[in-house]
């Protein structure tokens, strides 16, 4: 089976982050980024299909600041081939990057056909989580979003795809391949891979580059302003023993008519 | 570099477990008994499949590719008891069981999540919280006592404060690090600190079996050591687990600076600071060893004569001390083990100690290392013990004693 794994550098919020000049992007002094964590997952149910049935894992990215240790890592984890797309602003909004990446894939050489696609169902830079369902449209394949675990079938002519509903509800499709599936959360937690087994693949291994073509359609959404949440009120803190805290926790929630 | 040495040469990094014959430490195998006494002292030895005496007779009959496949030394928090007690003197915590570590960790089904989490953020902010690095010096915006900072300063100064991660980031380890700034102003030290560009010295790592992410940690203090080459005479750190590594690890790389342990560093100032601590603490204290500065370094009387300098103070011990102390669950990567601990149903080491702790009818349990602050306060409150037992580190006690 051969799989293609999209794979997202985002902003790491354990830094602050701070807004540009112009009000509308972030500012990039201090900025890191983070492989996409939805990503991630799908890179480990992809690792785990191969391991399951065989076959090839790609993971293809937009070119971005730390990429390149990121996609060591994801060689050093067991993909097979890890390709950076040149040409790309650093920091993508998802609907124009679901059309980037669709052109990319059909145009760099090599990457399709795949027999999957996977990639995350989400991003925190994401509005409305559209990258996997525009790519499938654009590619005519079929989708399933919200994917909590894959089995593949014998001959890899279909996959059954787990998806998640509210009230914990669980559907099982049967998905013709080639498909792309949006990966919520993999089987089991992404894997480790040591710092060494890291290292050694930098040295025996090396990256793919495919350039963005260009003309790229913008992406159909502008943002306007950018701004940092506002702090609201502070919390109240409620002092006394245990039974006037819960007095005054009632009083509370009976003055807004919970109780 | 420094101009006093007092660190050992031997460099046991080089050595693998191909080649481990060929060194004298790898031959001293060859002369263990079998007495078992390794097995019998460690805290989690009768959980383990593979305790050190049974790895030691499959590595002599060639079977230990079995040991690879095994979990066994995740139960192994590195607290040097096996190495304190062999009769041989086989260096089992420093030499063999890290090699062991390391094959096992390559062949780990999966990682346990709590401690993949501490070593993915160790690898990528420097600490194992998954703090900003930006933000490991904003601690010193809370001390009454400036903290000069190397890089930003024109001269250069005699001790440079290997500050560390959780003294840096976790609030009950800051309080440590305000306390050490007020007791090394008192005492004239001319010091600084390395700031946002400190990262974590990455023993643990080293001690879980993760020699690349040791390596990694390694060469970037290195460098910066190098940097500032020059710009200060020696280091002074609180971590015990960064003094081992400085002292043992280190060298190997060519660093060579003299390395103290706030303890040791106190120890050597004692008698300025006596008049110093002038504020009675009516405390009946019991003082934990932390394993690094004990069994594997010595420092047993230290930090109880410290504790002893302080008016008011009644020091008491626990049934294990000194060589006997058990560990607190925290070395070897335990510190983010312990959920996976808890889920095999192994009781934490914390606790047992905590109980050993309350059993004196101390108020306070004195402590030394870092880790230890957090662990032995979550396992009093486990316990029910929090309104009873307080824990603090010497340097918060010595800092208390002093009149502001």
């Amino acid at each position: 089976m051969n799989i293609l794994v999209l794979l997202r550098m985002i902003p790491d919020v354990v830094e602050e982050l701070e807004i540009s000049n112009d009000g509308k992007t972030l500012d990039r002094e201090f900025l890191r980024l983070i492989p996409n964590e939805t990503d991630d997952h799908a890179l480990e149910e992809a690792l785990l299909l191969k391991e399951r049935h065989g076959g090839k894992v790609t993971v293809v990215a937009p070119d971005a600041p730390e990429l390149d240790d990121v996609l060591f890592a994801c060689l050093a984890k067991g993909a097979d081939r890890a390709v950076k797309i040149s040409g790309v602003e650093p920091v993508m909004g998802g609907r124009a990057a679901a059309r980037l990446m669709a052109q990319v894939l059909t145009t760099a050489p090599g990457l399709l056909p795949a027999d999957l696609i996977l990639t995350g169902v989400q991003s925190t830079e994401d509005l409305d989580g559209l990258m996997a369902p525009i790519l499938s449209h654009l590619l005519q394949l079929p989708y399933v979003d919200n994917v909590t675990q894959v089995t593949a079938d014998g001959p890899g002519k279909t996959v059954t795809a787990v998806k998640e509903f509210p009230s914990a509800v669980r559907a099982e499709f049967d998905v013709q391949l080639p498909a792309v599936l949006g990966i919520q959360a993999a089987e089991k937690p992404p894997r480790y891979v040591p710092v060494a087994k890291v290292r050694a693949v930098m040295k025996s291994q090396h990256l793919e580059s495919a350039a963005a073509p260009a003309g790229v359609e913008a992406g159909q959404l502008e943002i306007l302003q950018m701004a940092k949440p506002e702090p609201a009120e502070h919390a109240e803190m409620l002092a006394g023993d245990p039974a006037q805290v819960a007095g005054k926790i009632c009083e509370i929630l009976a003055a807004r008519g919970v109780l | 570099m420094g101009t006093e040495t007092t660190l050992v040469s031997e460099a046991p990094c080089e050595i693998t477990l191909e080649n481990f014959l060929e060194f004298p430490e790898g031959r001293k195998v060859l002369s263990c008994i079998q007495c078992g006494l390794c097995a019998g002292t460690c805290p989690y030895g009768d959980v383990m499949d593979y305790p050190p005496r049974r790895i030691i007779a499959m590595l002599r009959a060639g079977m230990l590719e079995k040991v690879f496949h095994s979990e066994s030394l995740l139960n192994c928090v590195a607290c040097y008891a096996c190495m304190a007690k062999c009769p041989r003197d086989i260096r089992l915590t420093e030499v063999l069981l890290p090699l062991v570590k390391e094959e096992i960790f390559v062949h780990l089904p999966e990682v346990p999540p709590e401690l993949q989490k501490a070593l993915q953020n160790t690898l990528r902010y420097g600490n194992p919280m998954g703090e900003s690095p930006r933000k490991r010096v904003a601690w010193t915006k809370t001390t009454d006592v400036p903290i000069p900072i190397l890089g930003e300063m024109s001269r250069p100064v005699d001790v440079l404060w290997f500050v560390e991660c959780y003294t840096s980031y976790h609030p009950r380890g800051q309080d440590n690090s305000r306390a050490l700034a007020k007791i090394f102003n008192g005492l004239g030290i001319d010091f600084a600190i390395l700031g946002n560009e400190e990262k974590c010295a990455g023993e643990c790592a080293r001690l879980v079996g993760e020699a690349g992410l040791f390596g990694t940690l390694q060469d970037y203090t290195m460098t910066l050591f190098r940097r500032y080459e020059g710009r200060f005479n020696r280091i002074v750190t609180s971590g015990a687990h960064a003094y081992d590594a400085f002292r043992y690890q280190y060298p190997a790389l060519g660093f060579d600076y003299q390395v103290d342990h706030t303890m040791p560093f106190l120890f050597q100032h004692l008698e300025q600071l006596k008049p110093m601590l002038s504020r009675k603490l009516n405390y009946r204290v019991t003082y934990h060893d932390a394993c690094c500065l004990g069994r594997h370094n010595g420092f047993y009387e230290e930090p109880r004569a410290l504790l002893t300098a302080i008016p008011g103070v009644k020091l008491v011990e626990m049934t294990h001390n000194r060589i006997n102390s058990i560990c607190c669950g925290g070395g070897g990567g335990g510190m983010w083990l312990d959920t996976y601990y808890k889920a095999k149903g192994y009781e934490r080491l914390s606790e047992r100690r905590v109980k050993e702790a309350v059993a004196t009818g101390a108020d306070v349990l004195a402590i030394s290392c870092p880790y230890e602050v957090s662990r032995f306060e979550d396992a009093a409150k486990v316990l029910g013990y929090d309104n009873k037992l307080v824990v603090r580190d010497i340097s918060e006690l010595l800092a208390e004693a002093m009149q502001s």
